[in-house]
């Protein structure tokens, strides 16, 4: 009973109903969040049910136990090595072009799963609500959490719900860990990169930083800028596919592609170079960073990976990654360096400079004039 | 990207590096050292470093990257002003992005937010203007700086707000002009200059006749440039050009944007509400005097200083900070004692480390590659220096 079905892809109507183990299913009357429902008796056990289970529905979530039960021989069918991650989503404005930070919450943990080579299959869900939050809203979050999960694959197993007075958050806090299967033969290592790999991404950079900044408002501006918030794991499973050599995969986030690659540097104790004429940033990302006096080698994304790949691979890990939705930009932007010095990114500017990119000291902020 | 593109192609670049190279190699050689370029604004030096442009010269061209950063230049003192100001009880702080990482002699306004402080990032004065008027309970300070560029914008917001007789806002003034501190690098006894990149955004509002003594008493070429990077390289070469001739002439190659004459509704902004400061202290270079400007007798209602007391206290210079040497072109940013090891953009000391348009945060951030080159270059030529510690001090 309290395991989740042996096949994750099982349609819902197998998943075990509520009402077959719950004598009563809670119906929340209350159109906003208040501490009551973070308090642990009726009005949490209503909201619990009418919007958390109610989404995200499945038979080990729906037990309403402490903790989620997994078969070992379950999860073994995948791989021989368990990935565990957690992160935990803030983000101003909460709705903007391209998501949600609801579904910012299951792609994030999603990919961080994925970018190892697992396969990603149980993700937790906490929650710090400010009292106040229109349930409306927070419906329409975790709605939106279950259509990111169901696309996915992925299943809510076991959750927790705080409300905190108002100020001591701002809106919602959401942390989802999650739990994946590591296929055998992958050994992905961000200490693995050699002299001749290829760097390579799957899109246009920055969209997702851009588009959170835009969608403060701030800056007035008008602009179709949209976050590129996606689940990857897909696409990383046809990029393994056709590169089993792959040394390694990190989804640029916070920081962008600039710091992701001093990480692997570092690491790897190599030198990196990237070319600017080959990096592919949308002319929108562009002039909005031209304006802000910003770098969107810096700017986060939510649906972008970086590849170290094997020269003799490479071409065939773009032309594979170029047949799914999400790497149909994709490109080959720089290559590991033979005798670069140790831990240091240059960049072959398109203007015919070079130039270093460096770890990111502090925050971006725009410049004055 | 139409309108930019066309100002980054390497292609023209590469033309004008044959000629640059030209010239520059055939002056290098009379004068037995390297031509030295002075590019005043910070701006410039943002896109040289950006955009590689050290690495694409010729060995016999040396750019010093000049005092106009002025986040960079703001002594600790006004820092600390500001965030007392900013600590008082019932006061928003607004300023420009990176105008909150400016250290204080205890701590920048982003660590006084940190505390509990309510500092604002805004892109406009006008938004400060617009927070005062959503907050009637509240004083709202704009902390201005900046030279000629942002002193249109901070002026028309204080018309505005008297215009809309808002009276909870203010601004904590430290606005530099940039001709007097031209004249100071150019008055350096240590100073080795054959000529200037003009501030392109700066004269858009003044325009290029300010500029006519530079030429005129010091018979130095200026050329005012604009900041993409054929820009730069076009306004090098018409420097060079000059200095061949044996010319020494105000050039304007950013006449998309600069007016001869400058923008007269600017100017009479700027006019209208400000009045020159006697002293006013920078980072590094001491007090220059009349560099300063602050709001006039009209204007003292919406004056930070007259409207908060602060501690007002002078802060000098670290002793082991050798910003000054650096602004007037002295010595090279790694050749500080404190560059990299005391001093990084996560603590900065001096004032160069500070922005991202200071010579020396952009050389640790994007110039690492050229400083080994030049290391490697400076064993093995000498070039005249002699450095000279000014301390900083009213």
């Amino acid at each position: 009973m309290n395991v989740v079905e042996k096949n994750l892809h099982v349609p819902s109507n197998s998943e075990t109903p509520i009402e077959s183990t719950r004598l009563r299913q809670g119906k929340l009357v209350s159109s906003v969040i208040t501490l009551a429902h973070g308090g642990g008796g009726k009005a949490m056990r209503d909201l619990i049910d009418d919007v958390f289970i109610n989404a995200f529905s499945n038979s080990s979530l729906n037990t309403l136990e402490d903790q989620a039960r997994f078969q070992l021989s379950d999860l073994a069918q995948y791989g021989d090595r368990l990935a565990m991650t957690t992160d935990s989503y803030v983000i101003d404005p909460i709705f903007f072009p391209g998501g949600d930070i609801g579904k910012l919450a299951i792609c994030g943990t999603v990919n961080d799963l994925a970018v190892g080579g697992a396969k990603p299959l149980y993700l937790t869900c906490a929650m710090i609500i400010e009292e106040g939050m229109q349930v409306s809203t927070l419906r329409q979050i975790v709605q939106s959490m279950a259509d990111t999960a169901k696309a996915a694959g992925v299943f809510i197993v076991t959750g927790d719900t705080k409300v905190v007075e108002r100020g001591s958050c701002d809106k919602i806090f959401i942390n989802t860990a999650g739990i994946g299967v590591i296929n055998q033969g992958y050994q992905l290592g961000v200490h693995k990169a050699q002299a001749h790999d290829r760097i390579l991404v799957n899109g246009y950079l920055g969209d997702h930083g851009a588009a959170i900044l835009n969608a403060r408002g701030d800056m007035h501006l008008s602009s179709p800028i949209e976050s590129d918030c996606a689940p990857l794991h897909e696409l990383i499973e046809v990029l393994l596919k056709a590169a089993p050599n792959t040394r390694f995969i990190r989804d640029a986030t916070r920081g962008g592609i600039a710091s992701v690659l001093n990480e692997i540097a570092e690491a790897s104790r190599c030198g990196i170079e990237i070319r600017e004429t080959d990096t592919p940033i949308r002319n929108e990302v562009k002039g909005f960073c031209e304006i802000l006096g910003l770098d969107p080698l810096y700017l986060a994304n939510e649906g972008k990976l970086v590849a170290v790949v094997p020269a003799d691979e490479t071409a065939a890990a773009l032309t594979a990654m170029r047949t799914h939705p999400l790497g149909r930009d994709a490109a080959d932007v720089g290559y590991v360096l033979e005798d670069g010095r140790a831990g240091r990114v240059h960049m072959q500017t398109s203007f015919g400079g070079k130039r270093i990119v460096d770890m990111l000291v502090g925050e971006q902020l725009p410049r004055i004039c | 990207m139409k309108y930019v593109d066309e100002f980054r192609d390497p292609e023209m670049a590469k033309v004008l590096l044959k000629e640059i190279t030209k010239i520059s190699d055939t002056l290098a050689k009379n004068l037995k050292r390297p031509v030295y370029i002075m590019e005043v604004c910070g701006g410039h030096t943002h896109s040289i470093f950006r955009y590689g442009i050290e690495n694409m010269l010729p060995d016999s061209l040396e750019l010093i990257h000049g005092p106009g950063c002025p986040v960079c230049v703001l002594p600790m003192g006004r820092v600390d002003d500001c965030v007392a100001i900013a600590e008082q009880e019932n006061v928003i702080m607004t300023t420009f992005g990176d105008a909150m990482r400016v250290p204080g002699s205890k701590r920048s306004l982003l660590q006084a937010k940190a505390l509990g402080a309510d500092v604002r990032m805004v892109y406009s004065p006008l938004d400060a203007l617009t927070i005062a008027k959503k907050n009637p309970d509240k004083e709202v300070v704009f902390f201005g700086l900046g030279f000629e560029t942002t002193m249109p914008s901070t002026a028309l917001t204080v018309l505005k707000a008297e215009a809309d007789g808002i009276k909870n806002f203010s601004l904590f003034c430290n606005h530099i002009t940039i001709i007097p501190t031209i004249k100071a690098v150019l008055d350096s006894p240590d100073l080795q200059l054959d000529g200037f990149l003009g501030p392109g955004h700066v004269s858009m509002v003044i325009g290029n006749q300010p500029y006519n003594f530079i030429a005129e008493h010091y018979h130095r070429p200026v050329v005012v440039a604009g900041f993409e990077p054929l820009d730069i390289l076009q306004s090098l070469w018409m420097v060079l050009a000059q200095l061949n001739l044996g010319e020494a002439r105000i050039e304007n190659q950013y006449k998309r944007v600069v007016p001869e004459r400058g923008n007269k509704m600017a100017l009479t902004a700027i006019s209208r509400v400000f009045e020159l400061r006697q002293f006013f202290e920078w980072r590094g270079l001491g007090s220059i005097d009349n560099s300063g400007v602050q709001l006039n007798a009209q204007y003292a209602a919406y004056d930070a200083e007259k409207k908060f007391v602060t501690p007002s206290v002078v802060i000098a210079d670290p002793k082991s900070c050798q910003c000054g040497e650096v602004l007037k072109g002295a010595i090279k940013p790694w050749q500080c004692k404190v560059y990299g090891k005391a001093c990084t953009p996560e603590t900065p000391l001096g004032a160069l480390m500070v922005s991202s348009e200071g010579a020396c945060a952009a050389y640790f951030q994007y110039g690492g590659a050229r400083i080994e080159n030049m290391q490697a270059k400076q064993s093995q030529k000498i070039i005249p220096i002699q450095p000279v510690i000014e301390e900083a001090s009213l």
